[in-house]
């Protein structure tokens, strides 16, 4: 234990997700010995990024506006919809330029164990946006491990009423593995090769 | 480093720093064991699927300073594939592996370990409803920790013979003397059904009415829902 504030700092960091006692102990001794690191720039994006950013209303992406700029472009395709857990996926598919669609950001991945069901994720917005019969393709995107896969089966399950093509990434994508780590040629070759489930 | 090498069942897992987990397994001799999987959320991982939750896998583990490391594992029973394939087995094993988790926080046993794997594999070749299979697995985890309930005795005075109410938590069947005012009557049918799946006669247990499985199912959560501590919460997303 350290003295007052420090302590305090640790604390905070440790709070982070996949950050440790001891990363957090590195990241304040950092804080408090690097004389060229800038901590008011820190702070104040830290402070900025809790006001500006927010969620799109649409889809659910990471956002300054009131929608984001996937769902402003007039020249996506509004026929399909790719289903992802997190907003970084949605960068990932981005940089293989292989989907010219729009994005439905679940914000997570269905885990009973977490205490996470199908009403604690976007769903029900999704359901909501397949209701005017534009949209003739969703692809479902979620991560190849676990709990992605279980993700994609109930929602396969849910969509299967529907009269809506639903596809799921190809299996090129190692299974345990998070999307975002999927390098841009074997996503796009998923994306090529995605099977129609339902 | 010392190192050992035991099977285990993966419960759990976390993210941990940029590309690691820590995964939370029940081993056949080492008890409840918390270890590190180095890369393993990298799509070139070595591990692949093999340390995903409701996977049997022959480990070897290095002992850490302060968490062990994983540093091999050889699949020996790949159920998570087909327990996601279908909704309902999914939440059933969830409930499961949270189950065992919390029955084997002080010490696990080969008991513990051998009854999830069985009911894992079970469930992962469909081979009885997902919510009986499950059902099943409550009662019997619950016994081998020692919260056997009552069935053919009252759990009070230990008169011998089927009773008429079941209280969570007086845990189990009371008889007419002993059962407190407006205890919750339970019908022949449902007692049969519990003592059924707490021997594991699954002919006997399938037999039984729609009605009469969701009542048990309904006695069963609650169960062990109030003899686990701070329950469970993935028993609240089963799909039944
Ligand atoms: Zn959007
Ligand atoms: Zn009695």
């Amino acid at each position: 234990m350290y003295e007052g504030i420090v302590q305090e700092l640790i604390d905070e960091l440790g709070r982070l997700p996949g950050i440790g006692p001891k990363s957090a102990q590195r990241i304040a001794f950092h804080i408090l010995q690097t004389e060229s690191f800038d901590v008011s720039r820190l702070a104040s994006v830290l402070v900025e990024v809790r006001e500006k950013v927010r969620f799109c209303e649409i889809c659910g992406n990471v956002t300054q506006e009131v929608t984001c700029s996937i769902c402003r472009d007039p020249r996506r395709d509004a026929t399909s919809i790719c289903v992802v857990e997190e907003a970084k996926d949605v960068v990932a598919i981005e940089r293989t330029r292989e989907f010219k669609g729009f994005y439905h950001v679940l914000g997570g991945a269905i885990s009973p164990i977490d205490g996470i069901g199908p009403d604690n994720l976007r769903i029900r917005q999704l359901m909501t946006r397949l209701a005017d019969n534009t949209v003739q393709e969703v692809i479902i995107a979620t991560d190849p491990n676990l709990e992605g896969e279980a993700t994609a089966t109930y929602l396969t399950r849910l969509l299967s009423s529907l009269e809506i093509k639903v596809t799921r990434l190809a299996s090129g994508l190692p299974v345990g593995g998070d999307l975002e780590y999927a390098d841009e040629v074997t996503l796009g070759r998923a994306f090529e090769g995605r099977r129609t489930v339902s | 480093m010392p190192v050992y090498r035991d099977e285990g069942v993966v419960l759990r897992t976390q993210k941990l720093g940029e590309a690691d987990r820590i995964v939370t397994l029940l081993t056949r001799s080492h008890g409840k064991i918390r270890a590190v999987a180095k890369g393993v959320r990298r799509t070139a991982s070595k591990f692949g699927a093999r340390l995903e939750p409701f996977m049997v896998a022959d480990v070897q583990i290095y002992e850490g300073r302060s968490l062990d490391i994983i540093s091999q594992a050889e699949s020996l029973g790949s159920y998570g594939a087909n327990i996601v394939d279908d909704y309902p087995r999914y939440t059933a094993a969830s409930v499961m592996v949270e189950t065992a988790d919390k029955v084997t926080e002080s010490e696990g046993s080969p008991q513990q370990y051998l009854l999830l794997v069985g009911a894992l594999r079970s469930l992962s070749r469909n081979e009885h409803a997902p919510s009986l299979t499950l059902d099943s697995y409550l009662l019997r985890a619950l016994s081998m920790a020692g919260w056997a309930p009552s069935i053919d005795f009252c759990a009070k005075c230990g008169t011998e013979g089927i009773h008429g109410s079941f209280v969570v938590q007086l845990g189990g069947m009371l008889c007419e003397k002993c059962a407190p005012v407006g205890a919750a009557r339970i019908d022949a049918a449902t007692v049969d059904l519990l003592d059924a799946l707490l021997r594991g006669d699954w002919d006997r247990a399938e037999a039984h009415t729609a009605v009469t499985l969701s009542r048990g199912s309904g006695i069963i959560s609650a169960y062990a829902q109030y003899h686990l501590e701070r329950g469970l919460r993935s028993m609240e997303h089963v799909a039944r």
